[in-house]
């Protein structure tokens, strides 16, 4: 067992682990951080989607312990202040989730590709979202909700 | 924190009333914030985890299971092999024997001494974690001698190799409908005689590859069996069928057992089973008394959860010389997989009605024969029978235009039902209550640029362009609202179709709806709350949406075949007009009236005549407290209503899509997609167009991407999500959708279903497409999914098609005989 002090969602938690233990399995099974989601066995869904320092991850994909030392934040934790983070808001208001499975991981892809850049076109939006499989939508939604994120974030930015 | 709904952007002729709005998801509010209830996120106290020992053969017998090492191992609290649970397990049933004398294999949940599919369940291993129960299952020693597997469907029709040798054959059942016999139509072997003799006949042979259903949420089930009853929550679209199967199968009496489907994520027919590992995570749980959880991953979805499609389709088509379809002759060879399913051999069954799909033949014959593999099962996907129909309708619908020398959509014009033809019963012996495919047609041709489009293709034909344009059109038509009970009955199926809801006026003014439906996506919270607070006056935020559990839920039939909506929102309308019969006349009584002198309007009990008035929720109050309520009225309601339709209904409408195609390579491209549907009364536009573009990309995906492949071992090749090629947000392109309007008569709103229809109709319009454009190059046909490689394979080869690999189509048609299949190398067709 190793022993790793890890920040999710703003709370420090330090915990001993095994060291094979998944980053996601950590969270789930761990914190009980259950909105972070496991879809595949391949890295190939991108479900389980979090940030690790403010850029995002396949949590399947990462072992707990090399998130020692760093800072988590999931799909619980992108709300502030008790408001809706825009992609979130996003999502909604253009119907971009169905079942809902994908969606934890889809907003933590979204949010950081529009980080990186803040005015994508739509093809750039399909590109930046190809690691994240969605089996309700067709896509077509979340694109809408990406765009229309894209919009109301640097409406933000604007007006502070 | 909770969503505001301050930027609802209603369109200007948005409807005065909640049905036809497009109300944002109530469900979304949980989802998008990572509250969510998946079955998987359950933690029990004392809670054991279970980890599958599957089989890595596609057929052997167990000659022994060794399971001392594991049970030794850190952790481990037991191993249970199908020897130790046979008494207990149950088993996994079919539904729908299809014919009296149906072959069906007992499926064991966890087998005890044959394996028929290699991932079958041979041991269960229980352990503390998760994790320590997977390292324990590499430990279990099984000895399997192995037999020889059958795994090609035209191989097992043979029976020199059987799938499982105690049934002696590999043929499940044959089923036929015949439009002479039944007396809807004409005799389809005379009609393609006389067209042989100077009309045309066209043959061809499609096939249907095997699907994964690729739900986004691995399966989950977890059983506490501490209580009265055995709590069961399971990703399932079928709580109340789950039920029933394992009260029929286990000897727990039905009221023991409540079934839990929390957030279910996805399904689309996936997770319309009873499955092995459902059953055997109760069996554990039973021996052991402790809550256990099962989850499995998602290389085990691939090779467990059932499969769908896989058929191969022969079909003939008879027509005069100017295009007037005189019969269509389908004879199916369907693979069931090792075991029939849930629905199982009746899925190619409910293509029976469909492959006549929207037009007036003459004479009609549909034959399928069912047989079985050393492959996973396969059950409904999708569409589940209806879209393999309309894609061999289709298809043979452009090859006639071809034949005739006409464009495809003047073809289907020729032949289809004309909309002041409705009411028509069709040559299946269906009676299609509404439709309009000309102004379907109309729009999504003028929403396309047909013409436009077409103009192009001719430049690039002339140009010798190296991409080429091809147009693919689908009119396709389905029948959905599963099902007329009778109808059902005469089919030997195993259940009724009927819906159940239930209404509670709550003494505070809001209303909890009980639906028998089992959402996994569709928004029936959302949507059902827009029926009842329509119906009842209320506001659309009081109305609670209850579902997923038999002990809230207690009567129900589930979600699937586009059912929910036309018969489950059928059942939550009649139980809401049952609760203002009820109202009515203690509302009287409050008003100081006569009952005839009340009249029910936008949520108030109003006298005739007069301002006087009360609303139905202070009615509920006045119920609820008693205190004033006319004499020997009983202080309730509430109301339950249980609805079985009289018919089907039939969505239908027109897809287009343009390919263009890279000749030099093979590459296709997407380069428009229209579609407009007529899917009758819509409650919520925006959860509708959700559902039409998920749908369509499925459909695509089966033209384009996806397809089950095995090795000559029986092995899934791609079993993993690294190939099993879903689509991603890069593959596919934005589409246009729109709507025309034909309400069902079958119904009170007059709704048709929207689950299925994309998937039904793209998979044709887009192989039409891409045949369109290089059909010029000799090509008529190209093998699902039309992969690069074969699209480069078909130009190369001319007239000859890309087969399933590099296997040879069965000699199907008598020899001699014109258009053949085309891999054959005949060429008297109108490919030349």
């Amino acid at each position: 067992m190793t022993r790793i002090n890890v920040t999710v969602d703003g709370v420090r938690y330090s915990d001993e682990v095994e060291p094979r233990t998944l980053l996601v399995q950590y969270l789930r099974e761990g914190l009980g951080k259950t909105g972070t989601v496991v879809g595949c066995d391949t890295s190939n869904c991108g479900a389980c989607t979090v940030h690790l320092d403010g850029t995002s991850v396949k949590s399947c994909n990462v072992l707990a312990v090399q998130a020692d030392g760093h800072e988590v934040t999931t799909i619980e934790g992108l709300a502030t202040d008790g408001e809706l983070h825009p992609v979130q808001r996003a999502f909604h208001e253009t119907h971009a989730l169905q079942c809902g499975y994908c969606t934890p991981g889809m907003i933590m892809q979204a949010c950081d590709l529009l980080k990186e850049n803040a005015d994508p076109s739509e093809q750039e939006i399909r590109e930046g979202l190809e690691g994240n499989l969605c089996r309700c939508t067709g896509y077509h939604n979340i694109v809408k909700a990406v765009q229309q994120a894209a919009k109301d974030l640097s409406s933000q930015a604007v007006g502070s | 924190m909770t969503i505001t709904e301050d930027r609802e952007a209603q369109a200007p002729d948005a409807p005065a009333g909640e049905v036809g709005k497009a109300r944002r998801r109530k469900e979304d509010q949980r989802l998008i914030t990572g509250r969510t209830r998946w079955t998987d996120n359950i933690q029990l106290p004392g809670m054991l985890h279970l980890a599958m020992v599957r089989s890595p053969f596609a057929h052997a017998t167990i000659s022994s299971i060794d399971a001392a090492e594991a049970k030794g191992a850190p952790g481990v609290i037991g191993v249970f092999t199908g020897e130790d649970l046979k008494d207990i397990q149950g088993v996994n049933i079919t539904a729908w024997p299809v014919s009296p004398d149906q072959k069906t294999p007992d499926h064991l949940p966890v087998a005890v001494s044959h394996v028929a599919h290699a991932g079958e369940i041979v041991a269960v291993v229980v352990a503390r974690s998760a994790a320590e129960a997977r390292d324990a299952a590499e430990l279990v020693d099984v000895d399997y001698d192995e037999l020889p597997a059958v795994l090609d469907l035209k191989e097992a029709a043979k029976d020199e190799v059987l799938a499982h040798p105690d049934l002696g054959t590999n043929k499940s059942a044959t089923w036929q409908l015949d439009s002479a016999g039944q007396g809807s139509g004409g005799d389809v072997d005379e009609a393609i005689a006389k067209a042989r003799d100077g009309g045309i006949v066209i043959e061809r042979e499609y096939r249907q590859q095997r699907l994964i259903p690729a739900f986004m949420e691995p399966r989950s089930t977890v059983v506490d069996p501490t209580g009265e009853q055995v709590t069961m929550w399971s990703a399932t679209q079928i709580p109340h069928v789950l039920r029933f199967c394992i009260a029929a199968t286990t000897g727990l009496p039905e009221s023991k057992i409540r079934v839990i489907a929390p957030d279910v994520g996805g399904g689309f027919g996936g997770k319309l089973q009873t499955t092995p590992e459902e059953f055997a995570t109760l069996a554990v749980a039973r021996k052991l008394g402790k809550p256990c959880k099962f989850t499995e991953t998602r290389s085990e979805t691939m090779v467990s959860g059932h499969h769908g499609r896989d058929q191969w389709q022969k079909l003939t088509l008879s027509a005069e010389k100017d295009g007037t379809v005189t019969g269509l002759k389908v004879e199916l060879m369907a693979d069931l997989g090792a075991y029939a399913a849930i629905v199982g051999g009746g899925v190619p069954v409910l293509g029976a009605w469909m492959f006549n799909s929207i037009y007036k033949f003459g004479a009609y014959q549909f034959n399928t024969t069912n047989y079985y593999t050393n492959k996973t099962w396969v059950d409904a996907y999708r569409g589940a029978g209806r879209p393999e129909a309309t894609y061999a309708i289709e298809r043979l619908m452009d090859e006639l235009a071809v034949e005739v020398g006409v464009d495809p959509l003047e073809i289907r014009e020729k032949n289809w039902i004309k909309h002041e033809e409705f009411p028509f019963t069709t040559v299946a012996g269906m009676t299609y209550d509404s439709g309009n495919y000309e102004a379907a047609t109309a729009k999504a041709r003028e929403l396309f640029g047909y013409d436009e489009l077409r103009a192009e293709q001719k430049r690039r034909r002339e140009s010798n362009d190296p991409v080429q344009l091809g147009l693919g059109v689908s009119t396709f038509t389905e029948m959905c609202g599963l099902a007329p009970s009778r109808i059902l009955g005469a089919l030997s199926y195993g259940a009724g179709g009927w819906e159940s809801a239930s209404i509670r006026m709550l003494a505070t003014g809001t209303v909890e709806v009980v639906t028998g439906t089992s959402p996994h996506g569709q928004g029936h919270e959302t949507a059902w709350s827009q029926i009842v607070a329509d119906r009842l006056g209320v506001p659309f935020e009081n109305v609670e949406v209850l579902h997923g559990d038999t002990q809230i839920a207690p009567k129900g039939m589930d979600s699937y075949g586009s059912r929910s909506l036309v018969v489950g929102g059928e059942a939550v309308l009649r139980a809401a007009d049952k609760v203002i019969e009820k109202a009515k006349p203690i509302a009287a009584h409050l008003l100081e009236a006569s009952v005839d002198d009340v009249e029910f309007k936008a949520g108030t009990f109003g006298v005739k005549g007069t301002d006087k008035g009360v609303t139905i929720s202070e009615v509920a109050l006045a119920t609820w407290t008693g205190h004033n309520l006319p004499d020997g009225t009983e202080p309730s309601i509430d109301a339950d209503a249980t609805f079985d339709p009289d018919n089907f209904s039939f969505p239908h409408g027109t897809h287009l899509c343009a390919m263009e195609v890279d000749t030099e390579t093979g590459a296709t491209k997407m380069r428009k997609y229209v579609c407009v549907d007529d899917i009758g009364t819509i409650i919520n536009p925006l959860i509708v167009e959700g559902q039409v573009h998920g749908g369509l990309v499925q459909g695509i995906a089966q033209a384009l991407w996806e397809g089950a492949e095995y090795d000559d071992q029986g092995t899934l090749v791609t079993g993993s999500f690294v190939d099993y090629t879903l689509p991603t947000a890069a593959d596919t392109i934005s589409f246009v959708t729109d709507h025309t309007t034909s309400p069902s008569t079958y119904n009170t709103l007059g709704t048709k279903g929207v689950g299925e229809a994309g998937t039904i109709a793209s998979t044709p319009a887009v192989v039409n497409a891409i045949v369109d454009a290089v059909r010029h190059l000799g090509v008529n046909d190209i093998v699902m999914p039309c992969t690069p490689e074969r699209v480069w394979k078909a130009i190369q080869a001319g007239a000859a098609v890309t087969t399933e690999g590099e296997r040879d189509a069965a000699p199907h048609f008598d020899e001699g005989a014109p258009n053949q299949d085309p891999a054959s190398g005949a060429s008297e067709g109108s490919d030349q």
